[in-house]
């Protein structure tokens, strides 16, 4: 394929040479990691992210198998073709999937539903992921989580401690010297462990091309009955409610991210393929989250919030 | 190609603010992420755009105005890629300062033009030369404030020259005037400086060469043995780990440490692809001839390695000692390095350096922030390397067995 790239005058040698670093960097992570914990999982969103996490996790153990199984945090407010994808690729790689999902929790009373007109389940998800790490007893959970995606994730070690109530403490974070993994813990602590903390967004889709990674058909370009909220392109139908006033209209979009689908957006765009993705990451002048995510802009420490209480 | 660079510098230097000026004017800054900052500017200050904020991501550290933790920050030039460890001044500052510059091959060490040499700007330099950072860019910062005298800028490098002639291993300076607040000799030459004749920052980050790595000859760490167990596979026995060192090629005689048996590497794998030859950084799993009992911990070694490793189960190592809780001789601690796990006893504590006039004294302890050297017991043989010649065979950690905590940083020179 053609490398076409308006951050950088990298060859396209160069740019293979840069993404086989971060390759061998994020296998001797998540080898690490299989090799120090004693239960660990993969946290898998059905995101490019977490494609990319899954595809280098199971080239970490070829031509054996993943020694770990997959777990997906089920908001109940699912892009169906995320859904799809997802049952897809764990027949694929012939994982064990697990979902853990936040209805049930709101069913048990665990987790309660946010009120008001807009309500979103991002921040349920720590409480059913917490939950869904105590029941199945895992000492590490691999997440997709990258530094450059937000100022809180910057801080964040490859090997991140969590205490007994799943949080984060930005202040009491073990140092990595030589990307040393400390992954000593106690009885009811764990790890999350982030291979991909080095990658950024244009690594990610340098990578997809590279190696051919499958992707939800969502993240390319396609027809959409969208409403305009907040600057943000919501699809309507399923979580997304009409409010008084506004108008669906149709429109030729692609997702940046896929999370829960009550508050990530779509943006206009034409790319229908990875060197289209390309060159419109590589032009980009908004941050993925901030293009896409209505959850980071209620605050500028939305995200260092949701970290706290254990969130990805 | 992607160059990582740590920042240090005092409280106030104005780290933050360079990196954030680096970002900005290289247009890496998203829009929506500098509209934040100038949110935040108008809330934590007086309004004019603060860009320290851009990398103080913490809610603390833009309340108070400081760098709490090691940030790292990506950006990419048309001619370079970079990623730099915003290291923080502060309350840790020794144990931040080790862990942005133990990755990294450049280190800039920001002086504020008005106070000159600090303590913090010795230890920077100490910190730098220990841990074997390759070079060192001297920024003499603020600027501005000084009426860009070029009598002050000169005496500062002077003083920090002779500073850094005296370490243990001495650190070549790479010395710039600059101001990070109004961009003077950042990304562009500056003209309050025409006396400056040497290359912008950015300039000097993109055109700067890194030394490469000490050839020793091929060493891999076993992290996991891959055994598929599957019909196609059935014999299939890799072992699986970083490649440091020197490369390795099939058919190439290895030794394996500390059994000191001997096979032949028959197949080397790169993420589940077989490839005829490996080079250092690559994450391999390796096939060998004969049916040798291998696990976690133990070290494949070139058979004729340039530089043999050493087996011991005594080392002397310098440490950068991270935790409130005093290193005190007979303590018990963890010790990881590379892919063993073992306990550690320490022996004696030799000496501790003393940063600002790098010598060294006696020492009872090392508490925080202390840098030192200490003899350790280990309860199993170590396959070592001194730290200055092979980086992943003379580098460990120690991890208290009670917290957990990651509690000192060991840059191994010898075996006792």
């Amino acid at each position: 394929m053609t490398m076409i790239d308006s951050g950088t005058q990298a060859t396209p040698a160069e740019i293979k040479q840069s993404v086989a670093e971060l390759e061998d960097e994020a296998i001797t992570i998540i080898r690490e990691v299989a090799a120090e914990c004693r239960n660990p999982v993969l946290l898998f969103s059905g995101g490019k992210d977490s494609a990319v996490l899954l595809h280098l996790a199971a080239k970490a153990f070829r031509p054996g198998s993943l020694p770990f199984p997959v777990m997906h945090v089920d908001t109940g407010h699912n892009f169906e073709e995320v859904i799809t994808y997802r049952d897809m690729l764990v027949e694929q790689y012939g994982v064990k999937l697990i979902v853990a999902s936040v209805q049930e929790s709101i069913d048990s009373g665990r987790a309660v539903e946010e009120t008001g007109p807009r309500p979103s389940r991002n921040r349920l998800q720590s409480v059913t992921l917490l939950d869904a790490i105590a029941e199945h007893k895992f000492d590490a959970a691999f997440g997709g989580g990258r530094r450059d995606e937000d100022k809180a994730r910057a801080k964040e070690r490859i090997l991140s401690f969590r205490d007994h109530f799943g949080q984060w403490e930005p202040r009491a974070q073990r140092p990595e010297p030589w990307n040393m993994l400390n992954a000593k813990i106690r009885p009811g602590e764990h790890l999350r462990a982030f291979p991909l903390s080095n990658w950024t967004e244009l690594d990610i889709w340098r990578y997809i091309g590279i190696e051919n990674v499958a992707l939800p058909s969502i993240y390319f370009s396609h027809r959409r009955t969208v409403v305009e909220r907040n600057g943000m392109l919501l699809s309507v139908g399923g979580p997304v409610v009409l409010e008084a006033g506004e108008t669906p209209f149709e429109e030729t979009v692609r997702y940046r991210t896929v999370g829960d689908a009550s508050c990530t957006g779509a943006v206009r765009s034409t790319a229908s393929n990875v060197d289209e993705v390309l060159v419109e990451v590589a032009a980009a002048r908004i941050t993925e989250r901030g293009a896409t995510r209505a959850d980071d802009n209620f605050s500028d420490s939305a995200m260092e919030d949701r970290k706290r209480e254990g969130y990805f | 190609m992607v160059l990582r660079i740590a920042t240090a510098g005092s409280v106030d230097d104005g780290k933050s603010t360079l990196i954030g000026r680096l970002l900005h004017d290289t247009k890496t800054v998203f829009e929506d992420q500098l509209s934040a900052v100038e949110k935040a500017s108008t809330r934590y200050g007086d309004g004019s755009l603060n860009l320290a904020l851009l990398t103080d991501g913490l809610r603390a550290e833009r309340e108070q105005g400081i760098t709490i933790d090691v940030a790292y920050r990506y950006f990419a030039t048309p001619k370079r890629t970079f990623v730099v460890a915003d290291t923080p001044g502060h309350a840790q500052y020794t144990r931040n300062m080790v862990t942005g510059a133990s990755a990294s091959d450049v280190a800039i060490v920001l002086v504020d033009a008005r106070n000159g040499l600090t303590e913090q700007t010795r230890r920077h330099l100490f910190v730098a030369s220990l841990l074997g950072v390759k070079l060192v860019i001297l920024a003499v910062n603020k600027m501005d404030l000084v009426d860009f005298d070029e009598a002050t800028y000169h005496r500062i490098v002077a003083e920090a020259t002779a500073h850094a002639d005296a370490l243990p291993a001495p650190v070549v300076l790479n010395p710039l005037p600059i101001s990070a607040l109004l961009g003077d000799n950042v990304v562009d030459a500056s003209t309050n400086m025409p006396w400056f004749k040497g290359l912008p920052l950015l300039d000097l980050l993109e055109t700067i060469e890194v030394p490469g790595d000490h050839n020793v000859g091929a060493r891999l760490a076993v992290q996991w043995v891959i055994r598929p167990y599957s019909t196609e596979h059935h014999d299939y026995r890799g072992f699986a780990g970083r490649l440091t060192g020197g490369s390795l090629a099939i058919g190439d005689l290895i030794r394996v440490l500390p059994g000191g048996q001997q096979s032949t590497v028959i197949g080397i794998d790169r993420g589940g692809v077989p490839q005829d030859t490996a080079q250092p950084g690559e994450a391999i799993s390796v096939q060998l001839a004969d049916d040798i009992d291998i696990g976690r911990g133990d070290v494949l070694v070139a058979a004729v390695a340039s530089e043999a490793p050493i087996v011991t189960d005594r080392i002397i190592a310098d440490i950068s000692w991270m935790v409130d809780k005093p290193l005190e001789t007979g303590s018990r601690w963890i010790i990881k390095h590379q892919t063993r796990t073992a306990k550690a006893f320490v022996s004696a504590i030799e000496l501790r350096h003393d940063v600002a006039t790098a010598t060294h004294s006696p020492a009872e302890s090392l508490g925080l922030n202390d840098l030192g050297r200490v003899h350790l017991n280990v309860s199993v043989p170590l396959v070592i390397d001194n730290y200055d010649r092979h980086r992943p065979g003379g580098a460990a950690v120690l991890i208290d067995e009670a917290t957990g905590m990651t509690c000192a940083a060991l840059m191994i020179r010898d075996s006792e």
